[in-house]
């Protein structure tokens, strides 16, 4: 076999491989691209799945709090007045980017409100339940 | 910080409200259920600071500094009676919060990755509106309800003509604006929607009397959850959700509980239901009855206690009016030194907010144990020898038993009338906030002690010593 022969086989043989690795990479793509819609089929809404939280944190807060004890009713609105000012996630959201536009005046008030909830909310229901210590 | 790790972060959060709640289920566990609800809004707050959009940390801070400050010093210099008025307050906050939220997405949607100004995702849009309209209804709702405790306002529920018709088509107009707004962007239409709902708040309470607060701060609590809900899912945010799902159906509960105690309707009682203000005499001292009530003085009371075997001590809002809690606790424990058996009864809807009396009494000092629930204690009546009324009277009227005629037909009582002899401590013979005359004040076996609560008390206790 002579050297020429065996450079035009070798070149044969690597274009091959491009071809090959092409129709790889074609292939990749086009398996990603169908990954990507069969689970955009199979997922819900941002909506739905906001729906589903929600029923299903409706259900466990029904139990939860038939659970509490009436003698407790104050400071479960103490508490549950602290924890509705979560609420602060999306003021610091808004208040979060560099700058001081509308929005981040709006988010920097929502910011404070909310403080005033959470630390007035935890504060006075912890207040209300040191009272309810065991007394000797 | 990834997405991921800040989705589970907010997972731990949710977890650990849920526990704060379960918590409040025995007093023992309570204080610890308190802890994992701050521990829970401290993770909530640092994942959120951790978030590449947030960089503003100056004026984040602030915020939360000077809003903490303020928070603090309220919580810890206010009185335990004024504790209703400062959930209203608290109430108000939340949905102003919530407002301002909402209008920040609406004019920076990108920062919450729903859009471009005047391009919002229509889902994102009725998601909006919702929690802007809940919680302007909850912030104007609650200032109403803040000036009626408070009694910057009349406790007495104004009515006027039409007032349905007006809020029913205040209603019907904010779906139409949600339409508007869905089809064209604008804002003002959004701000219409805000200033309808604002007036919503103020003509939903208004109509409402002073003895329905229990249920009015109920139905805000709730409120203030569902808008927290609406917000979460305009930002898609699963914490918001969850969370507003817990204080939504707990507010729920407890204003059904109280609309239960008072065996009304929650219609009934929003659309306005008895007329008038606890603590309006109608009239001159009987009332428009011309039977005499037998009425003694401390010293009678004092006497007939201590030689009893079983005292039930039945308190309601005229107790926290007064300040009577340390007085009373005062003459029980003389009465238990004495021997005698000292017990106290609490009606759900005793007071201006659910639990009211129960905190008043930890307050003083009164044991939790010591204190019963209605249908605890109810079939202890029958063998007790004075029970002991303060500040209370629609919930021991027996008429909600036996007068079929009566507007309180149907609602629970605390059964008093089977004990063996009944004190109420009144300051006059004026009716209740039903407007009904109580029967009992006439039996033979009462004794009506005039004057006021925390008086009366101080009084009783000398007369003992």
């Amino acid at each position: 076999m002579s050297s020429e022969s065996f450079v035009e086989k070798a070149t044969e043989a690597a274009n091959q491989a491009r071809e090959l690795s092409n129709e790889l990479i074609g292939l990749a793509g086009e398996a990603s691209r169908l990954s990507a819609e069969s689970s955009g089929a199979a997922g819900a809404s941002p909506t739905v799945i906001g729906l589903t939280v929600l029923v299903l944190a409706v259900f466990v807060g029904y139990y939860v709090v038939w659970r509490v004890t009436p003698a407790l009713h104050s400071p479960l609105m103490g508490v549950t007045n602290a924890i509705s000012s979560v609420i602060i996630v999306g003021a610091l959201i808004a208040a979060g980017p560099a700058g001081f536009g509308f929005s981040e005046v709006m988010g920097f008030l929502a910011v404070t409100l909310a403080s005033v909830n959470i630390f007035g909310g935890f504060i006075v229901t912890q207040r209300m339940l040191q009272m309810f210590k065991k007394k000797k | 910080m990834h997405p991921d790790l800040a989705a589970l972060l907010y997972l731990v959060a949710s977890i650990c409200f849920i526990m704060a709640l379960r918590g409040l289920s025995h007093p023992e566990t309570s204080r610890s259920g308190n802890l994992f609800g701050m521990v829970g809004m401290a993770i909530a707050i640092i994942t959120t600071l951790a978030m590449p959009g947030v960089v503003s940390y100056g004026l984040i801070i602030t915020g939360i500094v000077v809003g903490g400050a303020i928070g603090t010093v309220i919580a810890l210099k206010i009185n335990m009676t004024a504790l209703p008025q400062l959930v209203a307050a608290f109430h108000s906050l939340v949905g102003l919060a919530a407002v301002f939220v909402a209008v920040a997405a609406f004019y920076k949607p990108q920062a919450y990755g729903i859009g471009t100004p005047g391009n919002i995702h229509v889902a994102s849009l009725i998601e909006m509106s919702l929690g802007v309209a809940i919680g302007a209804i909850t912030f104007t709702g609650s200032l109403v309800a803040f000036g009626k405790l408070q009694a910057l306002i009349s406790g007495k529920p104004l009515v006027f003509p039409f007032q349905h018709h007006l809020n029913a088509a205040i209603g019907i107009a904010i779906v139409v604006l949600i339409v508007m707004l869905c089809v064209g962007q604008s804002s003002a239409v959004f701000w219409l929607i805000i200033i309808l709902a604002l007036l919503v708040g103020f003509l939903l309470i208004l109509p409402i009397g002073g003895a329905d607060m229990p249920v009015v701060i109920s139905m805000l609590n709730s409120y203030s959850g569902w808008a927290a809900c609406g917000i979460g899912f305009t930002l898609g945010n699963n914490l918001l959700i969850v969370t507003g799902a817990l204080v939504g159906s707990s507010g729920a509960i407890l204003s059904y509980i109280m609309c239960k105690g008072m065996n009304r309707s929650i219609f009934n009682v929003i659309l306005g239901g008895f007329g008038t203000d606890g603590s309006a005499p109608t009239g001159g001292a009987g009332g428009d009855d011309d039977r005499v009530a037998k009425s003694g003085s401390a010293d009678d009371a004092a006497f007939m206690m201590q030689n009893s075997g079983s005292v039930i001590i039945v308190p309601g809002y005229g107790m926290a009016v007064a300040q009577a809690q340390h007085a009373l606790r005062e003459m029980a424990d003389i009465l238990k030194g004495g021997g005698v058996d000292v017990r106290y009864a609490i009606h759900p809807v005793a007071g201006r907010m659910p639990g009211h009396m129960n905190v008043l009494l930890a307050e003083a000092n009164v044991p939790y144990d010591e204190v019963l629930e209605m249908e605890e204690i109810n079939r202890d009546f029958k063998s007790t020898d004075v029970v002991f009324v303060i500040g209370a009277n629609d919930i021991t009227n027996p008429a909600a038993k036996t007068d079929p005629a009566s507007p309180i037909y149907g609602m629970p009582i605390l059964e008093v009338d089977q004990a063996k002899t009944v004190l109420f401590i009144k300051r006059s013979m004026a009716t209740g906030y039903a407007g009904v005359q109580n029967e009992l004040f006439f039996r033979d076996n009462t004794l009506m002690l005039f004057g006021d609560a925390k008086k009366m008390c101080e009084d009783i206790v000398k007369a003992m010593e």
